[in-house]
């Protein structure tokens, strides 16, 4: 055999019996809003988030303990597909994604997620729904194949209020907007049960409810502000928040109400100090300047930071958060290529911490996670917005207990059983 | 009273904005038969370009005095861009095949136009709120206005009393209305029909683009902005009788004070307050308020 030849079978046996070398990849199907109204505040930042993680853990720069390279030494290979266009559209895209991909992270509209779990479930594929509210999933079905790693909408409306009557106990009078589909009737819906549960008498004024998208809200501000009502809350989100904000400042909505606005989080990079002092926000999770202070919380924010030039919002965190309990689930799975039944085995109940605190899966069979909550009032400083008078509440507090709808859990005074 | 009131003028500002879409629509269809899909993009290039022009100019440090010309400027600036590109280099040639064709034309331009402005601007909203808060505020009763809706109600009434004055008192605007009741006979007494359909379609532009315009300093700019807006517009312009100026004025002004009505005293309702206007004006009048009655041709 030629030197040369000898040289390079030599070489290439050698790289063939390095750890890894021969992975096969994972491939993870990542479904977020790519185009339409949610892609900006939503479907970007997770995207971003989802590259971010799947670039750093495959270079092994994650801090411990997620410091293995991909998942168990196997690069991790994104496949990305946009959510617009609603969830007949979502189904067809997901039965296609499903023979490609080795599992999928994804959906931010609670329809689509809705609309995904049973088949799923069905085509026995690993999903794990990141961002999605609605307490629906685990609470109205039961699923082997399904995963939701964010916390559901309940403890943002609990927390929300919670909050709001421990800074304003003597608070008298309630009103809401918002957008009228599935998120926001459910999310004015358990605020007015919390707020009626922890302050019972209260009186709501009145409850308007917008189109999806409308952007205008001359009308509706004009009855906010004649309702008599003490407190305006909303979940709106994106342009609609946007507008909220931009309609009501100068009409003085947000100095004569206190101002709750429930996912008002991914507005704050947007409209910074346009947000008047005063206001309540919320971001659905211990998420962007909610996090906890910790070594990985401030890792990631910055990383993200650093290739975005721009603060990571609730839904890049909980992207992030998605990729990590699949990275922790299928390293404890065991092996270099564990099964999906070992690596469902292994996710079920799993703890694991994400980079805004830990993440319990103990609601929905183990299915479901709960976290922490985190709401706050925004403050100017210095010319800039800042969240202050930050208030936590242990995940028990805010989720309903294992096997109680959202709803009753709320109506009943929130016992544990 | 002052309650009334506060309905009135909410309803008013709505109808503004809505007439100020509206008029382009039904303007393109008296005169071209066209059901531009597309107008919902022409407003909202019109928002992005507006968001665009004046974000550069308040950044540059320039008054925010100037930037409502901006605003003017910006749509003026859509109107020539994308009116005759789109008038001669594809409408031209769908001209005499059947309105379907042409509304699934203008629907796929819609779609097209959709992904344009996702390329240019991306999926970030734009927001240029200065020219909102910079007039001020006034007060009916309890409640603060912003100085800037009195602008919209101005803009949309100069836009219909000038639109009315130049299709009835010029030439022009009368060589238009014989085009709008006969093309073939306006055609063979030597008005060049090309001409008026080019100048009507760019004008028709323009008005979207101005709609989207002086929205732009009111809203966060985002996708999808056109979308909601051309469902509106037909609405308006259906209840007024499609091709009808002074029908799509009547509409708008029907639609704004009802909704804020309904927003007012039956929150519940007030997603089916347009249509139900819109179901109710078509059992009395099929074909709209003030639809000219068509001469059928034997």
């Amino acid at each position: 055999m030629r030197p040369w030849l000898r040289s390079t079978l030599i070489a290439l046996a050698a790289l063939l019996m390095l750890p890894g070398a021969l992975a096969q990849p994972v491939r993870v199907g990542i479904v977020t809003f790519l185009s339409g109204p949610a892609a900006g505040p939503f479907g970007v930042p997770a995207r971003n988030a989802a590259e971010l993680m799947a670039e750093v853990l495959n270079a092994g720069s994650v801090q411990a303990p997620y410091a293995t390279k991909g998942f168990a030494g196997n690069p991790i290979e994104l496949v990305i597909i946009d959510e617009a266009g609603g969830t007949q559209k979502q189904v067809a895209e997901f039965r296609n994604l499903a023979p490609r991909v080795d599992m999928v992270i994804g959906y931010i509209s609670s329809g689509d997620c809705l609309g995904i779990a049973p088949v799923a479930e069905e085509l026995k594929k690993l999903t794990v729904l990141f961002d999605c509210g609605t307490p629906r999933i685990f609470e109205d079905a039961s699923y082997k194949y399904v995963f939701r790693t964010g916390p559901h909408a309940t403890l943002d409306s609990v927390s929300t209020a919670l909050y709001l009557l421990e800074k304003h106990p003597k608070v008298q009078s309630i009103a809401g907007i918002n957008q009228n589909y599935a998120w926001g009737q459910d999310s004015w819906a358990d605020f007015e049960a919390a707020v009626k549960a922890m302050k019972p008498g209260i009186e709501v004024k009145t409850s308007q409810m917008t189109k999806l998208y409308s952007g205008q809200f001359g009308a509706e501000i004009s009855t906010l502000m004649s309702s008599g009502a003490e407190v305006i809350h909303s979940s709106f989100w994106g342009g609609d928040l946007e507008g909220l904000v931009l309609q009501g400042a100068p009409r003085g909505l947000f100095q004569k109400h206190i101002v709750v606005l429930a996912a008002g989080e991914p507005a704050i990079n947007r409209l910074g100090t346009k947000i008047p002092e005063g206001t309540i926000i919320g971001a659905r999770g211990p998420f962007g300047p909610f996090a906890p202070d910790t070594p990985f919380a401030r890792w990631f924010k910055n990383a993200y930071q650093e290739r975005y030039q721009v603060a990571p919002n609730y839904a890049s965190y909980k992207m992030a958060q998605a990729i990590l309990g699949l990275k922790a689930a299928y390293e404890k799975a065991g092996g270099a290529r564990p099964t999906q039944e070992q690596i469902i085995a292994a996710f079920e109940g799993l703890t694991f911490e994400g980079p805004g605190g830990p993440v319990r899966m103990t609601l929905g069979k183990g299915h479901q996670a709960v976290m922490d909550a985190a709401v706050g009032t925004a403050k100017h400083v210095g010319g800039e917005l800042q969240i202050v008078d930050i208030k936590r509440y242990p995940a028990d507090k805010v989720n309903p207990p294992e096997a109680v709808k959202s709803e009753a859990w709320i109506k009943s005074g929130f016992k544990s059983r | 009273m002052n309650q009334l009131l506060s309905v009135a003028f909410d309803g008013v500002v709505y109808s503004s904005w809505l007439f100020l879409m509206a008029a382009g629509l039904t303007l393109i269809y008296g005169v071209m038969r066209i059901l531009n899909i597309a107008h919902g993009s022409f407003y909202a290039i019109g928002a992005y370009a507006s968001a665009t022009l004046v974000g550069a100019w308040l950044a540059a440090g320039y008054s925010v005095a100037a930037s409502y010309l901006l605003l003017a400027l910006s749509a003026v600036l859509v109107g020539v861009l994308l009116g005759p590109p789109l008038e001669r280099g594809l409408l031209k040639r769908m001209y005499g095949k059947d309105e379907v064709i042409l509304l699934l034309v203008t629907y796929a331009v819609f779609l097209i136009l959709e992904d344009v402005i996702k390329l240019i601007w991306g999926v970030e909203s734009k927001m240029v709120p200065e020219p909102y808060a910079a007039l001020g505020n006034f007060q009916i009763g309890e409640l603060i206005y912003p100085v800037y809706n009195l602008l919209l109600i101005a803009a949309a009434i100069v836009t219909g009393l000038g639109l009315a004055w130049a299709l009835h008192r010029t030439r022009q605007g009368k060589l238009l209305l014989a085009v709008i009741h006969d093309r073939e006979i306006s055609a063979a007494m030597g008005i060049d029909v090309g001409r008026v359909y080019l100048a009507t379609f760019t004008i028709g532009t323009a008005l979207a683009a101005l709609g989207g315009a002086l929205t732009a300093p009111m809203v966060a700019v985002s996708p999808g902005l056109g979308v909601e807006v051309i469902v509106l517009s037909f609405a308006v312009v259906v209840i007024g009788g499609l091709g009808s100026l002074g029908g799509a004025a009547l509409g708008a002004l029907l639609v704004g004070v009802v909704r804020a009505a309904a927003v007012r005293y039956w929150p519940e309702v007030e997603l089916f307050t347009i249509y139900a206007v819109m179901a109710l004006v078509l059992i009395v009048r099929p074909r709209g308020l003030f639809a000219a009655p068509e001469a059928r041709k034997i």
